[in-house]
């Protein structure tokens, strides 16, 4: 495991995370996204955590990032959009320290956890099957309910109108 | 093996990451770039399991980022069907469509 490694990865994350949340354009922002994304995958392995690393580049980046991109072609992309854009971010700076200050103010004063003892070792994929399928299967089914309304949830709302058809 | 200084300055880049989502949530009126920052909201849990998770050796650290990554797809799924339909009635009437125009959504 290497931490150090971890953190730069984390923090290369959230720069490419502050860029995608301030640019106008959206080809933009889904581009820092992916880079946010894959970042926080290649921390995740220098964290040992292989699975969560993996599950990462797969679902976040392969899987959600390609539904951005599908979704893309519909963006719009007019002066009149983009400068409403620009104006909402030139507005909202303030709240935005605030609240980065009321996050980030417990971490400064928080008393720094003692180091573990070195007999923790990283935990293996095996470790986690083991917790998903055991002592967590009722979570596990919660979450399988969860993507199967959301399933339903986006045919009913992504669905065209009756009369639409018609016409 | 990582020490607790290293574990709070993980958990201070997943707060980053929490503040850069944030900030793009309440800024931003476009619903896909909302929908962008809420993705890199629901990042920031995500690293701090895992950050937590290895610096206790425990797997429940991995665990839980399976649950918020279904959390997160269910939420781009629904997300997205919402601005696709919500840019399909913004184009008839030809507005920029911002997501006050999701309350005024019906059947």
């Amino acid at each position: 495991m290497n931490a150090g490694l971890a953190f730069v990865f984390a923090l290369l994350g959230v720069a490419a995370s502050a860029l995608a949340a301030t640019r106008t354009n959206a080809a933009r922002a889904v581009a820092f996204l992916l880079a946010s994304l894959l970042a926080l995958g290649a921390a995740f392995f220098a964290l040992d955590a292989t699975f969560a690393g993996a599950l990462q580049i797969l679902v976040y980046a392969g899987a959600v990032v390609a539904v951005f991109i599908f979704v893309l072609i519909t963006v719009d992309s007019s002066a009149r959009a983009i400068d409403q854009e620009g104006r909402g971010m030139r507005q909202a700076w303030p709240a935005a320290a605030l609240a980065s200050a009321l996050i980030l103010a417990p971490l400064v004063f928080a008393p720094v956890p003692a180091d573990p003892p070195s007999s923790v070792t990283p935990s293996t994929t095996k470790d986690v099957g083991t917790l998903l399928f055991g002592p967590w299967a009722i979570a596990v089914e919660a979450a399988s309910f969860l993507l199967l309304a959301a399933l339903i949830g986006v045919r009913h709302i992504g669905g065209r109108d009756r009369n639409e058809e018609e016409g | 093996m990582m020490g607790g200084t290293m574990l709070i300055a993980l958990l201070a880049a997943s707060g980053g990451l929490f503040v850069a989502g944030a900030f793009g949530l309440v800024s931003r009126r476009g619903v896909l770039f909302q929908l962008i920052s809420i993705e890199i909201m629901l990042g920031a849990p995500a690293l701090a399991f895992i950050a937590a998770g290895a610096y206790h050796g425990n797997a429940a650290g991995q665990g839980m980022y399976v649950l918020v990554l279904a959390l997160a797809a269910a939420e781009a799924a629904l997300g997205l069907a919402l601005y696709v339909r919500l840019r399909r009635g913004a184009a008839a009437e030809g507005s920029v469509g911002d997501s006050d125009g999701i309350s005024e959504l019906k059947r």
